[in-house]
């Protein structure tokens, strides 16, 4: 088992290795970049260097002087000790800009998962013993629609409902005109008035994906042999499903929830955008679309390293969940 | 396709009913023998949640494709609807100060104008300056003339002012003092340097026939840079404003009636004068009309037509990105699957490797990259696909080299090896159409997926760009919080059919795979 971890947590690292170096090759060719616009900016000061001589010594200043492979090992070299630079668009070094979104995200995400688990499984188990039935067909239609919904349409809609029309809450942000006026508690519960609307537009999109596959497991333990064995000893159909048949499902659904773990801290790049969330994708999304190399470049390794994670967890977990595939 | 292979050519029964009792149990007519794909496609028919899937597909194909011909409007046609605009045209001041005009050869320094208005105040008719005197005659309503002591004439001041017909024509002192003469004093004719003018009620002053200019108390100025103020404008415009009414029409040389309106400004003293004209604007956020049945977008053009248009841009991406993705996919993943070896452990290391690149982000980068170049909107949406397609491949690979492993392994493929059957057509005649299901159920969905990608990214401004339409950029528009709250036929529509779409698309995949993979069914 250890040898297997060992051995997974090296490929991971190869593979993360080759990863950031596509991704630092295509921010390094991008035609138009960040020091570009303020170079381009500087030298329009009057009395100013040229073009060409504020964009040498900016290169200079930002690293961008050397080879993509020489640059590339060096920023591999400051990454391992934990130095992914400053940000170019919020003028912070880049761990703490980090610090500063991802604790928002994360809250966000744990809210909405431990949401997604509550109702995604119960409803997929429902819909999997009840399969052809006018539930498992209105479950099954819901969890597609869901699947289908694109994100910035359901969060105008709910925008539309709750905030123009009900004036539940507000359009944008994470705090309220007068929330400095406000005290402590107030001011968690104003933030907790902001989140409802981001958090029930991540629990809708993402809900169909968990109770599809809840269904499709659920479905193939129900029709093995033990279950038919169960049933033909005489058990009561409540003890044959939560007993017998659940049970076993668990096993794949605590490994996809366990590969699912690491994403909690990624952010969610386009519903933060849509209602103006300071998390890790708002944070992200500004950097992208200003050409911040050093956030980008540190949020896409960051996002790599959360899917190398959870392929990973899951993986381990798989193994230590169910005995019949554990390598020795 | 459902095929009825009878054993022979006898009569074939009309009815089920007259068919059932003519053969016995075990006779082979009684048994429909229906092809694998008959039979996928009976299942497939018979699942009416796919049915449902299908119909709406059908209708969006027909409502992008046909539907753009069908529309009497192009792609980017604009609209335009005549609107009453209110310019501000010109402004009329009435004269409260004293004007002063310098007599040929004479002094009348401001300093001896303010002394002769604050003699004229004490109503003295005489002041000094300097050891000078001067007087003041008074000759008519606001109109003085300053002499020296001895009789000289210096200037005048005067609260009415006279304006020329034609443009850059100075009068001479002379005639400026006998004209304001005449009109304070109510004449109707005067003679200045020999020649004899006349003088109407409205203080217009004309010298024979010929009309030189008038005498009023109000200054008109145009407010635009490029109008000329006519004197017959000027006329009525005194004329409304003599008589306190606030609105007047007014024909131009051309021939153009329009109306106009008077504002008095209290605080400056000022009538601003704002011309009503009928202009030609671009017909934006038009409500539904049977002209426009789902109203016109920001720019002016037919939403009707623009989700049309929309619609197949969103498809044609959907599809080409799926094919891009699904040829690298099962190139990769079949050879990957089929030799296995050192191939497979090199193929499936790249596999993992794109696998983990995440693609929004980096699509994002490279649309705003674009966005810096001002790409062409037209070579942006083929890089766009190639994007797409060559982030999505991964995903197919994997399941491809994964069918392909389990399909290696079974009983047929070792009997095409001992039947010595060529690898070509191992692979193609009993790899590949075992691959194929799969294939399709998995390119339906993700061309579904597709679709939400290029919308997601359209609608943030990173993928299809005006002037082409997409359905994600359609929406784009309810970033203005305005057109959310008040415009809902701007983006509702839209993300009906996005998401009519792509839930059609997976509700089909899903009825294929059912079809396809009889086990899961009771």
């Amino acid at each position: 088992m250890k040898k297997y971890i060992l051995k997974r947590v090296l490929l991971s690292i190869v593979i993360l290795f080759f990863v950031t170096l596509i991704i630092y090759t295509l921010m390094r060719c991008l035609p138009t970049s960040y020091i570009e616009a303020i170079a381009r900016q500087k030298s329009m000061q009057p009395g100013s260097k040229s073009f060409e001589e504020w964009m040498e010594q900016l290169s200079a200043m930002y690293n961008l002087d050397t080879g993509i492979l020489t640059g590339f090992f060096r920023w591999w070299g400051q990454m391992l000790r934990g130095n992914f630079g400053d940000s170019w668009v919020y003028t912070i070094p880049v761990t703490e800009q980090f610090n500063k979104t991802i604790w928002l995200s994360f809250v966000m995400n744990v809210i909405t998962m431990f949401f997604e688990i509550i109702i995604a499984v119960p409803l997929g188990i429902i819909a999997a013993t009840k399969q052809y039935s006018k539930t498992d067909y209105t479950i099954s239609v819901l969890a597609l629609a869901g699947i289908s919904l694109p994100t910035f349409f359901f969060a105008s809609l709910l925008k539309l409902v709750f905030s123009v029309h009900l004036k539940w809450f507000d359009l944008f942000g994470l705090v309220g005109r007068n929330y400095e006026q406000l005290d402590a508690f107030h001011q968690f519960l104003d933030k907790a008035n902001h989140l409802v609307l981001p958090c029930i537009t991540i629990i809708v999109i993402s809900i169909g994906g968990l109770m599809r596959y809840t269904r499709t497991n659920m479905l193939e333990v129900l029709n093995s042999d033990y279950i038919r064995t169960a049933r033909a000893k005489g058990l009561s159909e409540r003890k044959v499903i939560y007993h017998h048949a659940f049970r076993n499902t668990l096993i794949p659904l605590v490994t996809i929830i366990g590969g699912m773990l690491p994403g909690l801290f990624s952010g969610a790049l386009i519903t933060e955008t849509l209602y103006a969330l300071p998390g890790i994708g708002y944070a992200a999304y500004h950097s992208m679309v200003g050409g911040d190399i050093p956030f980008s470049m540190f949020y896409l390794t960051f996002l790599a390293i959360l899917t190398l994670m959870g392929n990973l967890i899951a993986d381990i977990l798989y193994a230590v969940v169910d005995p019949r595939v554990r390598i020795a | 396709m459902s095929e009825e292979i009878r054993k022979d050519g006898q009569e074939v029964p009309e009815t089920e009913e007259n068919k059932e009792p003519q053969y016995s149990l075990n006779d082979d007519r009684r048994v429909k023998v229906l092809s694998p794909g008959a039979m996928v496609a009976k299942r497939f028919f018979r699942n009416r949640i796919a049915m449902v899937g299908l119909v709406i597909l059908i209708f969006m194909f027909a409502f992008s494709f046909i539907g753009g011909i069908i529309s009497p409007y192009e792609e980017d046609q604009l609209f335009y609807r005549t609107d009453y605009l209110k310019k501000e045209y010109c402004s009329a001041i009435e004269n409260k100060e004293f004007r002063y005009l310098q007599a040929p050869g004479q002094d009348f320094s401001s300093i001896i104008q303010a002394q002769m208005v604050l003699a004229l105040q004490k109503k003295a008719e005489t002041f000094s300056y300097k050891g000078i005197d001067y007087k003041v005659e008074q000759a008519g309503e606001d109109f003085y003339i300053a002499h020296l002591a001895d009789g000289t004439e210096i200037g005048l001041a005067f609260k009415d002012v006279f304006s020329a017909s034609e443009e850059g024509v100075k009068m001479s002192y002379d005639f400026t003092r006998e004209a304001l003469r005449a009109a304070t004093n109510g004449q109707s004719r005067f003679s200045a340097e020999g020649q004899n003018y006349s003088l109407d009620d409205s203080g217009i002053i004309s010298q024979g026939d010929k009309e030189i200019g008038y005498v009023s108390r109000y200054v008109v100025q145009p407010l635009m840079g490029d109008v000329f103020l006519t004197r017959d404008f000027k006329e009525q415009l005194l004329e409304a404003l003599e008589s306190d009414t606030e609105e007047f029409l007014f024909t131009d040389a051309d021939g153009v009636q329009s109306d106009y309106t008077i504002e008095f400004n209290a605080a400056a003293g000022k009538y601003t004068v704002k011309q009503a004209r009928e202009s030609r604007v671009y017909d934006t956020y038009a409500a539904p009309s049977s002209k426009h049945w789902l109203g016109t977008d920001r720019n002016g053009m037919d939403m009707l037509t623009r989700l049309m248009y929309g619609g197949r841009v969103s498809l044609i991406i959907g599809f080409i990105v799926e094919l891009i993705a699904n040829f690298i996919g099962v190139i990769l993943g079949g050879v990957s699957g089929y030799f296995g070896g050192w191939v497979d452990m090199l193929i499936m290391r790249i596999v993992d490797i794109f696998y983990c690149i995440p693609s929004m982000p980096i699509i994002i980068i490279l649309g705003a990259a674009m966005d810096a170049q001002l790409v062409d909107p037209k070579i942006r949406m083929v890089y766009l696909m190639l994007i797409l397609g060559f982030l999505s491949w991964p995903g197919v690979a994997r399941m491809i080299r994964g069918q392909i492993l389990s399909l290696r392994e079974q009983e047929f493929m070792m009997a095409t090896e001992a039947t010595g059957i060529s690898v070509n057509r191992r692979i193609f005649k009993h790899l590949v159409p075992n691959v194929i299901p799969l294939l399709i159920v998995s390119a339906s969905m993700g061309i579904g997926s597709t679709i939400i990608m290029e919308a997601t990214l359209s609608f943030l401004g990173l993928g299809v760009k005006f002037p082409f339409a997409s359905w994600g950029n359609i929406i784009n528009d309810v970033n203005d919080t305005f057109v959310l709250t008040n415009y809902w036929f701007i983006w509702i529509p839209a993300g009906i059919l996005l998401l009519g779409t792509v839930l059609a698309f997976n509700l089909v995949g899903d009825g294929l795979r059912d079809a396809f993979d009889p086990r899961m069914k009771r």
